[in-house]
């Protein structure tokens, strides 16, 4: 039976699986995130917390189970509705996935170009705005590859803001980066939830940015959610694997 | 294409596809490609762009490479000729030749591997580093963006610079013929043109618009099949070239006789 419609949650996930070739990365998962709510996947390395949020934006297609964005089934979306989804969906990338061959501000301008009736001027003012919110306005001009890890991953995060999106998803926000720098873009996340009331997925391995930004923390071991629920509760939970990722992380 | 890349990141997926496998995803990919031609949005900023890229661009090597090819038409043709006694033959020969064969398989050529290995590499590149990805979340149709005007713009060129490579190829070889023996230019080109007709000329000139596609569509089917970072970028662009080198020629073979049966005279 097909699950109904959720317009009070931002996701929900039902039943999912996916795998590839022998290998099953998700295997019935089950999730929801409120409208507003700030959710931490956290997991090993190669547990398929970056499949989870590929899936959630479409570009890849799970094999069983319901996904529903934003009130909307996506699962079997065609091209054109999954890209009117994803414009109210912002994806920040772990590696930045910045476009190499254009500059910073032009990278930022690069969903207001495709998606906003804007003249080229007045693209260029919105993005110059939008990453002075991120703290980078001063490195408009410069090229991807002559800024830092920490400025790229600032960078992705103002361009996935472009179009004000209604949900956030993060990969690994603070992968590869010095704990100062971490702590930096950790707050810069909850400042922009705390601004515009997004709801967000965050998907990471460091317990720390968890215990920083979440409302919620869920926890992925090999392809099933072992613990949902508070950072709190799960710093008391008895589950022996749990209780490891706490004390390792 | 990119909504089920299953380019994950993940360890031990997806094995290495067999060459009937290969045969299949290309002609999946050629029928969107063609489909998606022709259905809006059009890019044409990045149309123009890419044409700019792969006309402008190549134009110094076509150029040189034709007349490079001029002058070894000139000099061992003007031998054989002389040996028969056909001298007078000389500026036929060399245009003719240009026009039909040299001038479109050299620019096609040219072109294969500069443009083929460029398009392989950018995409390559942009495959692994996620950039197709970031596209793509950014609600932008990439396949439209990055191969159809990758493609149409190498549809539209190669015809174009197969004129200029034509013209430098002739120019050249009349300059490589006077230095042995002074022949005016006009002459040279009165003689030579006189049996040309617009059937020589237009078949030949128009078959390197499929050359383009071929060297399009290779280039991007391959640079979007990358995986495995440097390495297989490096793998993507150097099986553009050669792919699209090898498909140039065959379809040369088939056009060559094609256009035999379909104009002759």
């Amino acid at each position: 039976m097909k699950p109904t419609t959720d317009q009070t949650a931002a996701i929900r996930i039902t039943d999912l699986c996916k795998t590839f070739g022998s290998q099953t990365v998700l295997n019935r998962v089950n999730l929801q995130v409120k409208r507003g709510e700030t959710l931490v996947v956290l997991g090993r390395s190669g547990t398929g917390k970056s499949v989870l949020l590929r899936l959630l934006i479409g570009l890849q297609r799970p094999d069983s189970g319901s996904i529903q964005v934003l009130g909307q089934e996506i699962t079997e979306l065609l091209e054109e509705p999954l890209y009117d989804i994803r414009k109210r969906i912002g994806f920040v990338f772990q590696n930045s996935a910045l476009y190499d061959s254009l500059t910073v501000v032009e990278n930022v301008a690069f969903p207001l170009k495709y998606h906003r009736r804007m003249t080229a001027s007045q693209r260029h003012d919105r993005a110059l705005e939008i990453l002075s919110q991120v703290g980078m306005d001063q490195a408009a001009a410069k090229m991807p590859t002559d800024i830092s890890g920490g400025m790229k991953k600032r960078v992705g995060l103002a361009r996935a803001l472009a179009l004000e999106p209604e949900l956030m998803l993060y990969d690994e926000p603070t992968a590869g980066l010095d704990p100062i720098t971490s702590g930096e873009i950790n707050e810069l996340i909850l400042k922009l939830q705390q601004e515009r009331a997004m709801s967000s997925i965050v998907v990471t391995h460091e317990i720390h940015s968890a215990a920083a930004i979440s409302d919620r923390v869920a926890l992925l071991d090999q392809g099933s959610i072992v613990f949902d629920g508070t950072f709190e509760a799960l710093k008391q939970s008895d589950d022996a694997f749990v209780s490891l990722f706490v004390r390792n992380g | 294409m990119p909504n089920e890349t299953e380019q994950t990141g993940f360890s031990g997926e997806v094995p290495s596809p067999s060459f009937l496998v290969w045969i299949g995803e290309l002609g999946v990919f050629t029928t969107r490609l063609v489909r998606s031609i022709f259905a809006p949005p059009f890019h044409f900023k990045e149309l123009f762009q890419q044409m700019h890229e792969v006309g402008t661009r190549s134009l110094p090597l076509v150029v040189l490479a034709s007349a490079a090819t001029g002058v070894v038409l000139s000099l061992q043709t003007r031998e054989s000729l002389v040996r028969f006694g056909a001298k007078s033959l000389l500026p036929v020969v060399i245009i003719l030749t240009i026009i039909k064969e040299s001038g479109p398989i050299i620019t096609a050529l040219v072109v294969c591997g500069r443009v083929g290995a460029g398009i392989g590499a950018q995409l390559g590149s942009m495959k692994v580093t996620e950039q197709i990805d970031a596209i793509e979340a950014s609600a932008v149709d990439s396949f439209k963006l990055l191969v159809v005007t990758r493609v149409v713009a190498c549809v539209l060129m190669l015809p174009l610079l197969t004129i200029v490579a034509d013209f430098s190829g002739i120019l050249v070889g009349w300059l490589a013929n006077t230095m042995v023996e002074h022949v005016p230019l006009v002459p040279f080109l009165a003689d030579g043109f006189k049996p040309v007709t617009f059937q020589d000329l237009i078949p030949a000139t128009l078959r390197t618009a499929l050359f383009g596609f071929i060297i399009g569509l290779l280039g991007c089917f391959q640079g979007l099949r990358t995986t495995g970072g440097t390495e297989g970028v490096a793998r993507s662009a150097t099986s553009a070239v050669v792919l699209s080198s090898l498909f140039v020629i065959v379809a040369d073979v088939w056009l060559v006789r094609l256009i035999q049966i379909v104009f002759r005279p």
